[in-house]
């Protein structure tokens, strides 16, 4: 810590004094028996969606491969449990504008029949190539809620020569426990699945990161990674958001992530707890990416707890599953810190999803926002050392490009600022509306310019066509009277000087 | 339970607070000022009380005249808390035994002129109650210097008459502060070892000549402990400007007890205690970084011993805190926390430049 941070004071983030993880995190993992209905979206990730490979009325098993990956980010899509596809097209999406995006509907047959998967004995005689081979074709994606893919992020480390994973198992947002779930039941999945990525990935160690309100976890990780001293287990302070890439990769190794850089420009990759089991499934067992840990909690959940459910489950079976106590005044896929509010339940969940919050009236506040008054709160809470205040004042003075020089674009949406404001000002809601505008003016700017560039690529082509025809034409004459001329030598029998020229 | 039924709001994360809103703020700092205050009514009698009374009446009169006049919701507004606050604080800067227009006309000026014709909370440019206060002293001199020595508290009907001026304030009972004694008895030629200050030999207790609330220097030290525990304001503005104050006055003392007051005075009377922990702090009127708030309150504190060393008024607290008010925009302009992965000139951090 230099003098300057002593003086000025550490202590990003905010300490909710509730999180809220408890009883749920301490209830055994239970399994949602399959439901009658499965939607499964064609992009659950970043980058391009999948192409759908099978029709209406295709019967389907578990693990099958049901659409493919288009272009170089993207994850292949394979279906939870046997069925019949019942329609291709479009259902909610999880996004507060309910907007509609495409999905394969399955009807489930309660058969379970699965295609067989093929098992790796050794997966550290695979090439790193073979194992981001298997990672893709499994559909992995960040399980931490970013759905990166995982397999160009592992070429991107490799590309990076990144020397240490950071393993992520902070899950700093309040309610959620499902990483602190796969930790405490699936500890050796985990290591393993980690011990198969810095493979893949050529690193030499890996750093996981884990809050220290988990100690039961920490315990069982410890346990796993005892033989593998390569693998490090890291109490760190529970604060919100220490699960932020650049939050956790400061506090595990004191660097810092360049403004607008990724985590393999430093040498480091950070990577989910449940990310790196989904990896170990994958290459060891052959085992897709179909099902997850879902946190199903709040105040409105009668038996809140962590349920390994099938991606691609209505939000309603879930809920239905975990039974509901009352009505909830608001549903939240993910957390309450950056999770999205639904429309409705019949939503289905994708890969990203590691909760489903059903929040009581009582448990979110709805105040009208007050006038800012410049208490600073925002000031200290916000992990990017960003100025809240300022940033919100300049976009409603409609400034977004004061805003932008601010550090906008470093916002992480982590809602701390929002989170600690007294006068509980809208402010995670303003810094994404001036960053889609912000986007959207660069686009914009873009598409003008390739506008004016078209417009002027075709001025040049009618000028050099315009030129083309007066220098064709000059040729032609040129031969014409060249012609002319040797016609009129040849009927004079006389030689000529200089015909050609 | 049927879910298809569910009524939802959608709304943008985060979908929790901390529970935690303008008027809990201001609230915490009312419970802070309770302890000084309390003490204030005991040591000064209840003219001190008809006027603090009085004073936050008047300041709330203010605000809701303004409110209705802009045609915005008044009572959501004044249940902030706000402009009960900003009377209590111009109250206890007050003479305890000032005139009831002297509350009046302040607690008035405090949130029409001083704070909604800025714009309401959040706005305005300097410290209401400190600005209130300057333009009483300004104004009305002789009132604003008719200090009480603390005794005999009048009853609470003969105290309701003195604050009304139907009572005469007993002679015997005037005096000057401290820190306005030690500038007219230097007017004159006398220097401080020799003047002689009666009543005002310094009392731990804050049974001291001085304004409504100033002079209990512990309580108001206890109220603003307890603000930094609660977290409603940080260590940085407070600890700063007591600096800011103690470092010179100790320097000159040392250079020339006779010219300059010790440090302990400087540090125990008038307003300093309260400018520190209450008036500087006040969140509109302050930088809203940690570093600024480090030159926000070296500069009160400094600003406050140039002006009381130097300056025509015996007391510098108030002037102080609004000349730094005035630089706020520019303090905050300037000086803002390094965006995490930038340099702090805003430049991303080079790769080669790893820190260890
Ligand atoms: S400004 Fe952005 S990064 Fe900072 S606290 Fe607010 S949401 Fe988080
Ligand atoms: S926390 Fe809210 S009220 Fe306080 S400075 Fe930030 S935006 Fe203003």
């Amino acid at each position: 810590m230099g003098i300057r941070e002593l003086l000025t004071g550490v202590g990003w983030g905010v300490h909710p004094h509730d999180d809220h993880k408890r009883p749920a995190a301490d209830v055994p993992l239970r399994v949602m028996p399959t439901p009658a209905k499965l939607c499964i979206p064609l992009l659950q990730h970043v980058g391009a969606p999948a192409k759908p490979l099978v029709a209406v009325g295709d019967r389907v098993l578990r693990g099958q491969l049901i659409a493919a990956a288009q272009g170089n980010v993207s994850a292949p899509v394979h279906a939870p449990t046997s069925g019949r596809v019942a329609a291709i097209g479009e259902v909610t999406a999880p996004h507060p504008s309910g907007l509609p995006f495409a999905a394969i509907t399955i009807e489930t047959d309660g058969l379970d029949e699965s295609v067989s998967f093929k098992t790796v004995e050794d997966p550290f005689s695979l090439t790193p190539d073979e194992i981001s081979q298997r990672i893709a074709e499994a559909g992995i994606v960040g399980l931490g809620g970013a759905t990166f893919p995982s397999a160009p992020k592992a070429q991107l480390g490799r590309k990076h020569s990144v020397h240490t994973l950071i393993i992520n198992g902070g899950e700093c947002e309040p309610y959620l426990s499902s990483d602190d779930s796969i930790m405490r039941e699936r500890a050796d999945d985990v290591i393993d699945g980690v011990r198969i990525l810095m493979h893949a990935v050529g690193a030499s160690k890996a750093k996981v990161g884990i809050e220290d309100n988990k100690p039961e976890a920490i315990a069982a990780m410890r346990k796993a990674a005892q033989d593998f001293a390569q693998i490090e287990i890291c109490p760190v302070p529970a604060r919100y958001p220490m699960g932020s890439d650049r939050q956790l990769v400061q506090v595990l190794t004191g660097k810092e992530v360049p403004s607008g850089a990724r985590t393999a420009t430093i040498g480091l990759l950070v990577n989910n707890v449940s990310t790196c089991a989904a990896i170990h499934h994958a290459v060891r067992h052959g085992e897709p990416l179909y099902r997850r840990i879902v946190t199903v909690n709040g105040g409105a959940v009668a038996q809140p707890g962590n349920v390994l459910a099938p991606i691609g489950v209505l939000v309603e079976d879930l809920l239905a599953f975990a039974g509901l106590k009352s009505e909830p005044a608001r549903l939240v896929m993910g957390g309450p810190m950056m999770g999205v509010a639904l429309p409705h339940a019949q939503v289905p969940t994708v890969k990203g999803c590691g909760g489903i919050l059903a929040l009581t009236a009582e448990e979110i506040t709805v105040v009208p926002p007050s006038p800012c008054i410049r208490c600073g709160s925002c000031v200290k809470a916000c992990p990017m050392g960003l100025v809240p205040l300022e940033l919100s004042a300049q976009i409603h003075a409609g400034d977004y490009d004061t805003a932008d020089a601010m550090g906008l674009d470093d916002c992480l949406a982590c809602g701390c600022c929002a989170y600690v404001c007294p006068s509980q000002m809208p402010l995670v809601q303003t810094f994404s509306h001036a960053k889609g505008e912000i986007w959207r003016r660069a686009q914009q700017k873009k598409r003008s310019e390739f506008t004016k560039q078209l417009a002027q690529a075709r001025q040049e082509r009618l000028e050099r066509e315009a030129r083309e025809r007066v220098e064709a034409a000059a040729r032609r004459k040129a031969q014409r009277a060249a012609q002319q001329a040797a016609a009129a030598a040849a009927d004079n029998n006389t030689p000529s000087e200089g015909a050609g020229a | 339970m049927n879910t298809q039924a569910i009524s939802l709001q959608t709304m943008a994360s985060p979908h929790a607070r901390a529970a935690n809103s303008v008027s809990v703020v201001m609230l915490k700092v009312m419970a802070a000022l309770v302890p000084a205050t309390a003490y204030a009514f005991y040591l000064f009698g209840s003219p001190a009380f008809w006027l603090w009374a009085i004073t936050i009446a008047a300041s709330m009169a203010g605000e809701a005249a303004c409110l209705r006049l802009a045609g915005k919701p008044v009572k959501a507004v004044l249940y902030d808390g706000s402009a009960i606050l900003t009377g209590w604080l111009l109250a206890v800067s007050l003479p305890p035994w000032a005139p009831w227009w002297i509350g009046v006309v302040g607690g008035l000026f405090a949130t029409t002129l001083g704070k909604q014709a800025f714009g309401g909370i959040g706005n305005n440019l300097f410290n209401p109650a400190m600005i209130a206060r300057i333009m009483l002293l300004v104004s009305f001199p002789v009132q604003m210097t008719h200090w009480v020595v603390p005794a005999g508290a009048p009853s609470l009907f003969d105290g309701l008459r003195i604050t009304l001026g139907q009572m005469p304030v007993p002679d015997a009972m005037t005096s000057a502060s401290l820190l306005g004694w030690a500038k007219t008895d230097m007017a004159r030629g006398i220097d401080l070892l020799h003047t002689h200050l009666p009543g005002h030999v310094f009392d731990w207790n804050g049974a001291r000549v001085g304004s409504l609330g100033e002079t209990s220097v512990w309580l108001i030290a206890l109220g603003g402990v307890a603000l930094l525990y609660m977290r409603v304001i940080s260590w940085h503005i407070p600890v700063t400007m007591l600096i800011g104050l103690a470092v010179p006055a100790a320097l000159g003392h040392a250079a020339d007890p006779a010219r300059f007051m010790d440090m302990s005075t400087h540090l125990l009377s008038g307003g300093a205690m309260l400018g520190a922990f209450f008036i500087a702090t006040d969140y509109v009127t302050s930088p809203s970084s940690r570093a600024g708030q480090i030159i926000f309150g070296l500069g009160c504190g400094l600003l406050t011993w140039v002006i009381r060393t130097y300056g025509g008024y015996p007391e510098g607290v108030a002037f102080a805190v609004l000349l730094m008010n005035a630089l706020t925009p520019a303090i905050d302009r300037l000086i803002k926390p390094r965006v995490y992965g930038r340099t702090m000139g805003g430049k991303p951090i080079s790769l080669k430049g790893e820190t260890k």
